[in-house]
């Protein structure tokens, strides 16, 4: 491995405050709960964020209730492209402050913040303005209706992604939205109200309301609101499900993954190592849709392995912020303990682990890139989401099994192919019972794709024409 | 010479191309006749049954499916007399025949209207395409008897996805005799299972079923046990049709969202390069 200096990015671009009201009806107001937000990589604590009750969630119910009746609802489409525009053009012209915010609350390498998530987000929102005025053109009918209040509840794998993936077509659709960030990641969305409110947004459009599962709870059953949209667990999923039944509230679920990523024999390896490594180690595996299961077939899976570990012990583990670093800090205590307990199972279970010779920083929340290998179908580590840098590698014969093992599982997010054999991607995406399918590729994100699972990784999608569809009354 | 004794029909089930009786051996007096009365049991053997036909029919190509329903609608026009005997308004036969037409032409159409290329910003081919979701339990409206449960079956076969339905336990007579004519139009056996009895008994082993994708609860009219269907079907993330309003108008267009709730989305990326 090559000795590098550390090239940090400087945080000194950042301006956190030391404590965050929540975001509502245009204007940050004081909360009574202060809780702490720390910087996974240090335990430093960055700064305190109010966890709201259920009186401040009815109050940013209510203020998106008004919001949507006078302001937004009424307001021309075309209008309301050029808020989202000027959203877009906002979120490019300060990318680097909200990638270092990111970083440094969430733990990802500073390499991916600043060239994966911002400009994915800048160009949702860029995508989805300009649908605000064609929504007749959308395949949902002639004249397509907002649904009122959403009530938007994301995860902390990818902040501020997960932001504009929820509130980009619900604004577009003309609907106004009451968002809870997740409570280990709520700065960027934070940041992001002061880019509403920078870009004149009307007040009442867009409230964030910080906190855990209880504020959470509060906004997804509040009876003001018509729509849930919930990214996260398939256990919260299920529950939030149970929660909306008999209600008429539109609800999507982008729940886990445990998807297969399927190498052939006749797969360029050293292109299927990169994808496999993307797969499960870009963004320190907390990815729904992570790569977490290697099929490879057995003709080569010798081959494969001494690859993808040679090119594991070149992964660089530390420092979110050093601009060389590929594998980051685990988001937090709690799911560093759950990737630990799944670990410690499948060596219980019988897998062999391995990971690079790997030296991690003593604070924070580390866990080194790690496989198993001799994995079968029963183990734990095959069957459940760890949602971290954990790699369950199992092999097949024949395409058909490889079908068979891909789709043993509940969940149906993704799945990846590597061969050189066009008719064979093209019969394998056929019967992988998954909603994105990356053939010689992996972990590909855009605007304009849909992105969603089968079974239980949820229903409805994101992104693209079907991405409003959750968003209007059809 | 005496009059000539008619031969009376017995109404079953109809599971996997089969009419077998309820399991339970149990019937029940409706429309003068005495009607299946099908069991938990019943409605898991139709999911398996069900389940059994995902792969033929799903991978069945769109003009087949779309030849298929139209031979239904063929069928279907030739038992016209069969069904206004039972009761159905004659208008309402015609609109049931229409609606298999209407829907028929959709088979090969709708991964067009509904899927496509998504221009990406990257060198990448990049296509979006419905499938089917895969079994769907439907809860068939209790009225129109014929067009109502025409107008549930079609839209969710019609892509592909393979259905357990809970007729209308007051108008079993028309599902049963619909049966017959799916029986004899070349749809493959377990495309279409009908369960007669109490929706009460049949739909909450539906609804919890883990091998079921999705439920169509527009035949449920007791909010109650709507939000007990819904809650039953959380447990392995069902797809939910809510219950349609009382006052649906059955012979208006029904549009597409009745097929494009029971659909998945699927997109598959490739590189392009040399």
């Amino acid at each position: 491995m090559f000795e590098y200096a550390p090239a940090p990015e400087s945080r000194a671009i950042v301006d956190i405050r030391s404590s965050y009201g929540l975001f509502i009806d245009g204007e940050f107001v004081d909360g009574e709960h202060l809780n702490k937000s720390v910087n996974p990589a240090t335990e430093e604590v960055l700064a305190e964020v109010t966890w709201a009750g259920s009186e401040d969630v009815d109050r940013a119910v209510r203020a998106a209730r008004k919001a949507y009746e006078k302001v937004w609802g009424p307001m021309p489409g075309r209008d309301r492209a050029k808020y989202l525009f000027r959203i877009a053009r906002l979120i490019q012209e300060r990318s680097r402050e909200l990638a270092v915010l990111e970083s440094l609350d969430n733990g990802k390498p500073i390499k991916e913040s600043r060239d994966v998530d911002l400009p994915l987000v800048a160009a949702h929102f860029f995508y989805y303005a300009g649908w605000a005025d064609k929504l007749p053109h959308a395949g949902f009918g002639p004249d397509p209706q907002p649904l009122g209040v959403a009530a938007q509840v994301i995860p902390w794998n990818f902040p501020l992604l997960m932001l504009a993936w929820k509130i980009a077509p619900a604004l577009a659709a003309g609907n106004t939205v009451v968002l809870k960030p997740a409570e280990t990641t709520p700065l960027t969305a934070l940041l992001f109200a002061e880019i509403c409110q920078q870009a004149d947004l009307p007040a009442g459009v867009v409230n964030i309301v910080t906190g855990a599962g209880d504020t959470g709870r509060a906004l997804v059953e509040h009876p003001g609101v018509d729509k849930v949209a919930f990214t996260g667990s398939t256990e919260v999923g299920r529950a939030i499900a149970r929660s909306v039944a008999g209600t008429r509230k539109k609800l999507t679920l982008e729940l886990g993954g445990k998807a297969a990523n399927i190498v052939f024999d006749d797969a360029p390896i050293d292109q299927a190592v990169e994808g496999i490594v993307n797969g499960i180690f870009f963004n320190q595996g907390h990815v729904c849709c992570a790569g977490s299961r290697l099929l490879v077939q057995e003709s080569v899976a010798e081959q494969v392995l001494e690859s993808l570990k040679r090119r594991m012990a070149l992964l660089r583990v530390g420092d979110p912020l050093d601009k060389n670093t590929d594998i980051g800090a685990i988001n937090s205590a709690d799911q560093l303990a759950r990737i630990r307990e799944l670990s410690d199972a499948g060596s219980a279970e019988g897998a062999e682990r391995w990971s690079p010779p790997c030296e991690l920083p003593e604070r924070g929340f580390w866990f080194a890139p790690t496989i198993f290998t001799g994995v079968t179908q029963a183990h734990r580590v095959a069957r459940e989401e760890i949602f971290g840098p954990v790699l369950s590698v199992l092999t097949f014969r024949t395409p058909a099994e490889a079908v068979e093992k891909a789709n043993n599982t509940p969940y149906g997010l993704s799945a990846g192919i590597w061969t050189d054999k066009g008719s064979r991607i093209l019969w394998m995406a056929d019967r992988l019972r998954a909603g994105v399918v990356w053939a010689n590729t992996f972990n590909k994100f855009d605007p304009t794709s849909p992105f969603g699972g089968y079974k239980e990784s949820g229903y409805g999608r994101e992104g693209g024409r079907h991405g409003l569809e959750g968003y209007l009354n059809v | 010479m005496s009059e000539r004794v008619a031969v009376r029909k017995t109404y079953k089930l109809f599971i996997g191309g089969k009419f077998p009786r309820s399991e339970s051996g149990r019937s029940y007096l409706v429309q003068s006749a005495n009607v299946s009365l099908a069991s938990r049991k019943d409605a898991r053997d139709a999911v398996v049954a069900a389940r059994a036909a995902v792969k033929g029919w799903a991978g069945a190509t769109a003009y087949n499916r779309g030849q298929i329903l139209y031979r239904v609608a063929e069928m279907l026009e030739g038992r016209r007399e069969q069904f206004v005997a039972l009761g159905v308004p004659a208008d309402e036969v015609d609109a049931a025949i229409d609606r298999w037409v209407w829907y028929a032409g959709w088979s090969d159409k709708l991964p067009q209207v509904y899927g496509g290329a998504n221009p990406v910003a990257g060198p990448y081919f990049n296509l979006s395409a419905p499938e089917p979701t895969g079994v769907v339990a439907v809860v068939a409206p209790e009225q129109p008897a014929l067009l109502g449960l025409v107008s549930v079956i079609a839209p969710a076969i019609v892509t592909g996805n393979t259905v357990v339905v809970a007729a209308s336990p007051a108008q079993p007579l028309a599902a049963v005799t619909l049966a017959e004519v799916l029986a004899t139009s070349d749809l493959p056996g377990g495309v279409v299972n009908i369960l007669t009895g109490k929706i009460t008994e049949t739909a909450p082993a539906l609804a919890g079923h883990m091998d079921v994708n999705a439920i169509d609860l527009t035949g449920v009219t007791d909010p109650s046990l709507a939000t007990e269907l819904e809650v039953k079907a959380a447990e392995n993330l069902k797809r939910v049709l809510r219950p349609a309003p009382a006052d649906h108008d059955w012979s208006a267009d029904p549009g597409i969202t009745r097929m494009t709730a029971l659909l998945e989305t699927k997109t598959v990326w490739h590189p392009k390069g040399t």
